[in-house]
């Protein structure tokens, strides 16, 4: 099945539009592409008509120009001819919006929708789903643009069963700075499902970091998604829910007892190399670590701070996640302190967590790191920046961005994510290097990239 | 490819859905794995030239259609050490219900483990390797993969156990044989890939590790359910 129309399409219809109610969801998906986004867009209702000066076409075959994606939001009864007209009129693919198929008892309706399209080699998202949203191309939600917070384009995308996380996912990568090639919401996955939108993604040339809100795979399919997963070049990542239900005829076999669901998807997503992600914080920061490094660490971490509390609550956080903090030696003490301005070199810490004080500015900052980069005994850098001290500046980000591209070594920094400090935050962000809200986040990013294996 | 011999061993118990300990552990020989050495027997006289044979103290334990969990039913009994106990013994195995008989086996020392199998719905046969005994599901100890497994799956297994240092020889206890276990689950693996369509569960239990060897002591097949 070919996904490229459905995904990027160059013409877009929406069916079932209201001509009297504006809040119906086909009007607000009319609405927000006709208003906002360069992409064509035809209305479509049974009645004809006109809105906002626009034509309402009858059907989808009355519509002048050729149609790439259909989203149907009609009764669901009405759903399988829809579908069949979309066909017959050689559309390119479909997101079904409309609820009223196996989550509310009604499976055989959607058997026949899947029968229909499956026949066609008709691709549709859905149903019961939001759909597609593509930054700044297309959107297919029917939630009004003004009540969602939208992440910027970027390389990470996002899929998910349900919508509703799906949008809190969005909210939480706009907060963190993370950018978004694509956002999906499969609803029902009667007929696209996890494993499909992992190939299409890990084929996309626009994203780099394909992460997955998961309540369950169907039979087998979790074997087919981590083999694909596991055969890739682009870190995948995966939050579960439904972590709790008891493994089948626990009674008679101590290995379905023991070895319950998430137990057992929880060590195979390891054994993979897929990186679970433990909760929507951790799947954020996972996936703005990941996508300014994919590589895989063996965990020893640098610290720089400057301030020694910062410093002694990372090396924990550390500690705790299964991250080491070498004591770097003697000599590698000498070379940190001789490489740090005279006023700071009295007073630093110079082991692990190297502490240069609330004295240091940016030259010192730059001067730990550089020394650091270098170590082959850490693989990652935690910098755990205060902008209340007077030292930093906002051209921190950028000169320990070159200092990376100078010695590939990750750095990942935390700032306070307070309004005032947003200037120093971008000043990482728009350099590609990843910046977390808390010294845990921070830490949750280094833990993503010892999880991810590259195959 | 499920080979004849294996497909017959599974047909025969089809009915009743699941492997008694000596027909599991035929099928486990066919299989290339190292099972203790036992007699499944109904004649006390045999049952005490055997266990004469191998060298008491022997392990005796209960054969029965009926009975899944033998330990639940005083179905096992450790360190019969002489022709007496074992009379004594046999005699009340006896009236177990659905009673076919005993397994007498040879006494392994050694740490026990358990490596077990099922076929899990989202991503088929899975296999568990960790501690066992009879107190498995109390401290879950265990490591779970998908099967077929790798050398590189099984190192990481037992790496990721808290009992790792146990098995690498702990305090003055020997190591065990990590070779022989290593190529026990390997060859486990194989089977679970083999006949994983006609299987539901399969938990060796123990498997007992010395510094010498890795044997079988029980084992359990459940078969899958049509």
């Amino acid at each position: 099945m070919n996904l490229k129309r459905l995904f990027q399409p160059q013409s877009m219809a929406v069916i079932g539009v209201s001509l009297t109610n504006e809040l119906h969801p086909a009007n607000v998906v009319y609405n927000k592409n006709h208003l906002r986004y360069r992409l064509p867009v035809y209305a479509i209702n049974t009645r004809g008509g006109t809105i906002h000066g626009e034509t309402v076409y009858p059907s989808i075959k009355d519509i002048p120009t050729q149609i790439d994606l259909a989203v149907i939001a009609t009764k669901a009864e009405a759903v399988p001819h829809v579908m069949e007209e979309c066909i017959d009129a050689q559309v390119g693919g479909a997101v079904v919006i409309s609820g009223g198929f196996s989550e509310t008892g009604m499976h055989g309706l959607q058997e026949r929708l899947v029968a229909i399209a499956q026949e066609a080699h008709f691709p549709f998202i859905g149903p019961n789903c939001l759909g597609i949203f593509a930054p700044s191309y297309f959107d297919t939600f029917f939630i009004p643009s003004e009540r969602m917070v939208v992440p910027d384009k970027g390389r990470v995308a996002l899929v998910s069963q349900s919508g509703g996380i799906l949008i809190d996912h969005m909210g939480k990568c706009a907060f963190e700075g993370v950018g978004v090639s694509m956002a999906v919401s499969i609803g029902n996955k009667a007929l696209i499902n996890e494993l499909d939108m992992l190939r299409y993604f890990l084929e996309d040339p626009g994203t780099d970091v394909i992460t997955f809100y998961v309540e369950g795979f169907a039979e087998k399919e979790g074997r087919a998604f981590v083999l694909s997963a596991s055969s890739c070049e682009k870190p995948v990542i995966v939050l579960k829910s439904g972590k709790t239900s008891a493994g089948v005829n626990a009674v008679k076999s101590h290995t379905a007892a023991i070895a319950g669901d998430y137990d057992v998807f929880s060590s195979i997503m390891a054994q993979y190399g897929i990186v679970e992600a433990k909760d929507e914080y951790e799947m954020v920061a996972f996936a703005e670590a990941l996508s300014c490094y994919k590589r895989t660490i063996s965990g020893n971490i640098g610290i720089i701070t400057v301030s020694g509390g910062h410093g002694a609550i990372a090396t924990d956080i550390c500690l705790s996640h299964g991250l080491q903090v070498p004591v770097f030696n003697e000599e590698a003490q000498q070379e940190i302190r001789h490489s740090l301005s005279p006023t700071v070199q009295n007073i630093a810490s110079c082991s692990n967590p190297i502490d240069l004080t609330g004295s240091s500015t940016d030259d010192d900052i730059v001067a730990a790191a550089r020394v650091l980069s270098r170590y082959e005994t850490i693989d990652c850098i935690i910098m755990l920046l205060l902008p209340y001290i007077p030292g930093i500046t906002m051209d921190l980000g950028a000169r320990l961005s070159l200092l990376y591209h100078q010695n590939r070594k990750p750095i990942i920094a935390y700032v306070p994510h307070v309004e005032k400090y947003d200037m120093l935050i971008e000043s990482f962000t728009l350099n590609n290097l990843p910046v977390a809200h808390s010294v845990e986040d921070a830490v949750h990013m280094a833990e993503a990239m010892k999880r991810y294996k590259r195959c | 490819m499920l080979r004849q011999e294996i497909l017959g061993e599974l047909q025969e118990a089809a009915a009743r859905g699941w492997l008694m300990e000596p027909q599991a552990k035929r099928l486990l020989r066919i299989a290339g794995l190292e099972v203790a050495q036992f007699l499944w027997t109904e004649d006390i006289n045999e049952a005490i030239g055997f266990a004469r044979e191998i060298g008491y103290p022997v392990v005796v334990k209960v054969v029965s259609p009926d009975i899944i969990h033998k330990s639940d039913v005083n179905g096992v009994v450790a360190g019969v050490s002489d022709d007496a106990m074992l009379n004594d013994v046999f005699r009340k195995m006896t009236r177990i219900r659905g009673f076919q008989g005993i397994i007498v086996e040879e006494y392994i020392h050694g740490i026990e483990l358990i490596i077990g199998m099922k076929v899990d719905q989202q991503f088929g046969p899975i296999i568990m390797l960790g501690m066992g005994g009879t107190a498995v599901e109390l401290y879950k100890d265990v490591a779970l993969r998908m099967a077929p497994l790798r050398q590189e799956d099984v190192e990481s297994m037992l790496y990721s156990l808290k009992s790792y240092p146990l098995l690498y020889g702990y305090r003055g206890s020997d190591r065990i044989n990590i070779k022989a276990l290593t190529h026990m689950v390997l060859t486990f693996s194989g089977l679970v890939m083999e006949c994983s369509e006609r299987v539901e569960s399969i938990d060796l239990n123990p498997v007992i590790c010395n510094a010498t060897r890795c044997v079988i002591a029980d084992a359990r097949i459940l078969l899958a359910r049509k």
